[in-house]
């Protein structure tokens, strides 16, 4: 019992970033129908771009953690926005229109550039990012069985929720929102209702990347190592996560995040560390075979 | 003078486009590229190493490299092409840039900008040209020469190639290397080309093949030819297996099952020690033999070589050249294959789907059923490829199959021009080649592929060969009568 | 009309929900052979649903759809390219859904995918190059051509379909349609978009191949001139219901039809039908 709920609270961390990062996925897919391959290699450069803010912090002195962690987090989401933006700009925009495959080969193209780029730019091997935040405390004890809860848990928890709070809010309440249901709803429409549909597009992708942002500097402050691969799998896994709470929901996004950590990590607990990437793909495959409107999904109608 | 259906942009407009450009630009390098991380010592972790004058550098030429396209643009064509020449020279000039990569980069930007700047230009003269009686026939035949003697010309440069005075060890192994490129390309031309499916797991099916050879190879003993027809047929069923149940899915899923499949496929490998020997890979995979004698100095036991069988001096290179007539013709029964395949009523309906699943349903045609039979006639072929390059390499390990030789391979075939099999001959001697005659440039390979697939899609989204020529006639073409 | 025929296909009771939508709410009628069955309607009133039921896109909510070829085929319990494939039920679409890319005669041998599959012994023969499947491929061109006489289009067969004028792909399409060799053709508008001379040739194809080809046919369309010329039949559709039946000119002079195209316009909403916008796109 003990081991269980320190696997699940483990569990729920990872599931808020792989959360973060999927509803990038859902976003982009509600409002024009793609995949981008390329949202995980935005959550690798915001990683690297943690790593190197954290860095910078440490030099100018900045000793509290809270203030570096603020200001590292909004360094990145606005710096890993930019990519958002440029990569919608420069390889799906103009592509708006062309044949089925081709914004789907783009993004490949995007995903295996930015890869390669930031390897050659910083290196192949592992960056170790160091400790930020330490200690935890015990949750209670069970035969002999400590269950800890550490800090950072608790930080990567609450920050997921708040910024999911503010991202609810912001669909649901303000304009930028309404414009981008619009959008999803029918894009032809909305332009003819005076909806400046490029710009909800952009705006879109820089809301997903900001938020794969805040899932790098997570994941670079939980497991303190990055590399230039990170996104590969980490995108693969956010985006089965987007599939299995339903694509285009965004509470499904979250859903499945928090599901496919609980899998992930239950798989390595009880059955093979060395088969959990198999069992995420095992799962995405599942999934789109028996329930590709994921669990909260909406069925989609065939447009004849 | 100037095309007035062009956008006028006033000056200050293009600079202010110019200044933003640079200023992404710089908000994109400022952190990735301006802190490098090293490692220092093992305490320690990291520390920066400053790159802000390589920064700076870049985004004065994406200043200018932006001026330079909204002037071509504008179709203000010479001060275009002044730039882009300045740009040129600059890079290829022996003054101190921080970086030698610097170079490259600002001369490439030269030319891309005098590309874009002689574009439209060559483009009207072509269409000019085209339309006068003798420019119709010089058409025609151009096209034909690219489909049918290019062709042909290529094949009989392929056969001829390790008897010229050019085929040494090296020139050797890189033509084996883009042979196995180019059917491998072919082999997923099918897949991606014909019938429109995006399969980026395609190295699975190759690991599949290059398994099946190296375990039935130094497990049973059985030869490379006894194999062969095996490992396709194994591909094809590990292609049928996964394919039936994610066919039906649209098509963005099935390029992200296949991503999948091709990971799982490596993990499996890499984890299941018994039977794959793990990372390690499996080694003294026995190569071809030519009607039972080995390409050796000795025979084993109750065997002969070749060299005996001929009565030849043993040389190393005779094993390259046998190497090499193998992928020859293993690629040619596959661009063959593919040939009559796009002729009969399956190959038409692999197209059909491609253009328009709904109207082949409403046809009658089975989509699922339909894709499947690409699905394994791609994997067969990856398949063949795969036990080929087993018992070429005569060792394997799982780092031979990831996901970025997935990737080259539909760089080939995207580049080449979906559906085109003289396009992807092109670009896998562009793409495999080029990177080998520079090696300087192999760190750049997979960055330089990313970019040129977004670039095609963007600008040229059929590819370099774009012509597809029906896979039959009513009225057949008046001037060749060959085909 | 031939009245004592059995129907070919059998409509009874068809309805079709999307979430809350009715779309279709309770429609019966039937198709005769050798005859055109206009049905008609203001927009969004549900017939290209209706058609989306019958040629297997959409699962009906509710609903029978019988239709009589060599056996009894029960539509609603069939897979979509099944429907094409042996009820011989075949479609064309309100959007142009050609193959572009392919050629003009390439688009008529993909219509006849399964006959040609079978023939070439699903590509064993054909690999091969054996005569019998030589000797198909020649007929399926022979078919093919008689179909591009009929269209005249026989110039541009070696042309891509997708660079074809708009007319002639509206042609061509119902060409593809009919070298399935189906038993029901259903199309869907196939005069939008068609200049008055075009419009009239569609009319004279229409009427040969029911004549001709003695198949039925059902037909989606605005055009009220075609509708009047040349069905035998026609049902109209408001809202996701039946409102009227019956032939051309009796329909025409029916109050509730009348009321259902013209009302709208003259009066505004005269009547208590819920206000459905859901007409499938």
């Amino acid at each position: 019992m003990a081991y269980f709920t320190q696997q699940l609270i483990n569990a729920i961390t990872l599931g808020a970033i792989y959360g973060l990062i999927a509803i990038g996925y859902t976003m982009v897919y509600g409002i024009i129908g793609m995949i981008n391959f390329a949202h995980g290699e935005v959550f690798m450069i915001g990683a690297f771009i943690s790593l190197i803010g954290f860095m910078i912090c440490s030099m100018l002195g900045i000793g509290s953690a809270p203030v570096a962690i603020v200001l590292v987090l909004l360094i990145a989401m606005a710096f890993s926005s930019v990519y958002g933006w440029a990569v919608e700009r420069a390889a799906y925009r103009p592509l708006r229109g062309s044949f089925r495959l081709a914004p789907l080969i783009s993004a490949i193209g995007v995903s295996i550039a930015l890869q390669n780029y930031v390897q050659l730019v910083q290196g192949a091997r592992p960056k170790p990012g160091g400790q930020i935040v330490s200690g935890g405390f015990n949750l209670f004890s069970l035969d002999g069985f400590d269950v800890r809860v550490s800090w950072l848990q608790i930080i990567i928890v609450l920050v997921t929720i708040v910024l999911m709070g503010g991202f609810t809010w912001l669909i649901a309440r303000t304009s930028l929102g309404r414009r981008q249901r619009a959008c999803e709803q029918d894009m032809k429409m909305a332009a003819l209702l005076g909806v400046d549909v490029d710009r909800t597009i952009s705006l879109t992708f820089v809301l997903g990347a900001a938020l794969a942002a805040v899932a790098g500097t997570l994941f670079l402050m939980y497991y303190g190592v990055i590399d230039f691969f990170i996104g590969f799998l980490a995108g693969i896994k956010a985006f089965t996560a987007a599939v299995l709470g339903g694509i285009g929901s965004l509470p499904g996004a979250m859903l499945g995040g928090l599901l496919i950590g609980v899998i992930e990590v239950f798989w390595a607990a009880y059955f093979s560390s060395e088969y959990k990437d198999v069992a995420a793909f095992g799962i995405l495959v599942l999934v789109l075979i028996f329930r590709p409107t994921g669990l909260l999904g909406k069925p989609e109608i065939e447009k004849v | 003078m100037r095309d007035p259906r062009l956008p006028n942009m006033p000056g200050t407009s293009m600079l202010k486009d110019a200044a933003l450009t640079a200023l992404v630009a710089a908000a994109l390098g400022i952190f990735i590229v301006g802190f490098r991380t090293v490692d220092v010592g093992s305490r320690t972790g990291l520390a920066f190493d400053y790159h802000f004058a390589d920064l700076g550098v870049a985004i004065v030429v994406i200043f200018l490299g932006r001026l330079g396209l909204s002037l071509a643009a504008m179709g203000l064509r010479w001060p275009a092409i002044a730039l882009g020449v300045a740009m040129i020279a600059a890079g290829a000039s022996p003054m101190k840039l921080p970086s030698g990569f610097l170079h490259w980069f600002v001369a490439l930007g030269g030319v891309l900008l005098v590309i874009r700047a002689v574009w439209p230009w060559a483009d009207q003269a072509i269409h000019a040209a085209a339309r006068t009686p003798t420019g119709r026939v010089v058409d025609k035949i151009g096209t034909e020469w690219v489909g049918r003697g290019l062709g042909w010309v290529l094949l009989g440069l392929a056969v001829v190639m390790p008897f010229t005075p050019f085929a040494d060890q090296k020139t050797m192994d890189l033509g084996v290397l883009i042979l196995t490129y180019v059917m491998l390309g072919w082999g997923l031309n099918i897949v991606v080309g014909l019938a429109g499916l995006l399969d980026l797991g395609y190295v699975a099916f190759y690991a599949v093949g290059a398994y099946a050879y190296a375990l039935l190879s130094t497990q049973h003993g059985l030869g490379f030819w006894a194999v062969l027809p095996l490992a396709g047929m194994f591909a094809a069923t590990f292609g049928i297996l996964l394919g039936f149940p994610v066919l039906r899915l649209r098509g963005d899923y099935l390029a992200i099952v296949t991503l999948g499949f091709g990971e799982i496929i490596r993990l499996v490998i890499i984890n299941w020690y018994d039977f794959t020997n793990g990372p390690a890979g499996i080694g003294s995979i026995p190569g071809p033999t030519l009607f039972g004698a080995v390409f050796a100095e000795t025979a084993p036991a109750g065997g002969q070589t070749v060299s005996e069988m001929l009565g030849i001096p043993f040389h190393g290179i005779h094993r390259l050249i046998f190497l090499y007539y193998i992928i020859l013709l293993l690629a040619l029964v596959t661009n063959i294959f593919t040939q009559r395949m796009r002729r009969l009523p399956v190959g038409r309906a692999w197209e059909a789907l491609r253009e328009d699943e709904t109207a082949c349903k409403a046809l009658g045609i089975n989509p699922t059923n339909t894709k499947l039979t690409a699905f394994a006639v791609g994997a067969m072929f990856a398949g063949f490829a795969g036990s080929f390059f087993a018992a070429k390499q005569r060792f394997i390990s799982p780092e031979s199959f990831t996901f970025i030789e997935s990737a080259i391979i539909l760089s080939i075939v995207v580049l080449g021009g979906m559906g085109s099999q003289i396009g992807v001959v092109l670009a896998a001697v562009l793409l495999i080649g080029l990177p080998e005659w520079f090696r300087e440039l192999g760190n750049y390979r997979m960055l330089a592929f990313g970019l040129a697939m977004v670039l095609i899609m963007v600008y040229r989204p059929r590819g370099l060969i774009g012509h597809r020529e029906p896979s039959i006639r009513l009225h057949p073409v008046a001037s060749g009568g060959s085909g | 009309m031939n009245g004592q025929a059995a129907p070919l296909i059998e409509v009874e009771h068809l309805t079709m929900r999307f979430g809350g939508l009715v779309a279709i709410d309770d429609v019966s009628f039937i198709g005769l052979p050798h005859a055109i069955t206009a049905i008609i309607g203001p927009n969004g009133a549900g017939k290209t649903t209706v058609f989306n039921c019958i040629t297997g896109f959409y699962k009906p909510t509710v609903g029978r759809l019988l239709m009589r070829g060599d056996r009894e085929y029960l539509l609603e319990r069939m897979l979509g390219h099944e429907i094409g494939q042996r009820a011989r039920v075949a479609r064309t679409f309100q959007n142009i859904r050609l193959f572009p890319a392919m050629s003009v005669l390439e688009n008529l041998l993909v219509a006849q995918h399964n006959k040609l599959m079978v023939a070439s012994g699903y590509s064993v023969f054909g690999l091969l190059g054996l005569r019998r499947y030589r000797d198909s491929e020649a007929a399926a061109i022979a078919l093919a051509r008689s179909w591009l006489e009929r269209i005249d289009l026989v110039a541009a067969a070696d042309r891509p379909a997708g660079q074809l004028p708009y007319g002639a792909q509206r042609r061509l399409e119902i060409a593809r349609a009919m070298c399935t060799e189906p038993r029901l053709l259903c199309l869907d508008e196939p005069a939008a978009g068609l200049n008055p001379r075009e419009s009239s040739e569609l009319n004279q194809l229409l009427v040969s191949i029911r004549d001709r080809d003695g198949i039925g046919v059902l037909l989606i369309e605005h055009d009220m001139s075609v509708v009047m010329n040349i069905s035998d039949h026609v049902v109209v559709l408001d809202y996701g219901r039946k409102i009227a039946e019956g032939a051309p000119a009796a329909v025409q002079r029916d109050p509730a039809v009348i009321r259902a195209y013209l009302g709208t316009d003259d009066t505004g909403p005269s009547d208590s039908s819920p206000p459905l916008g859901g007409e499938a796109r």
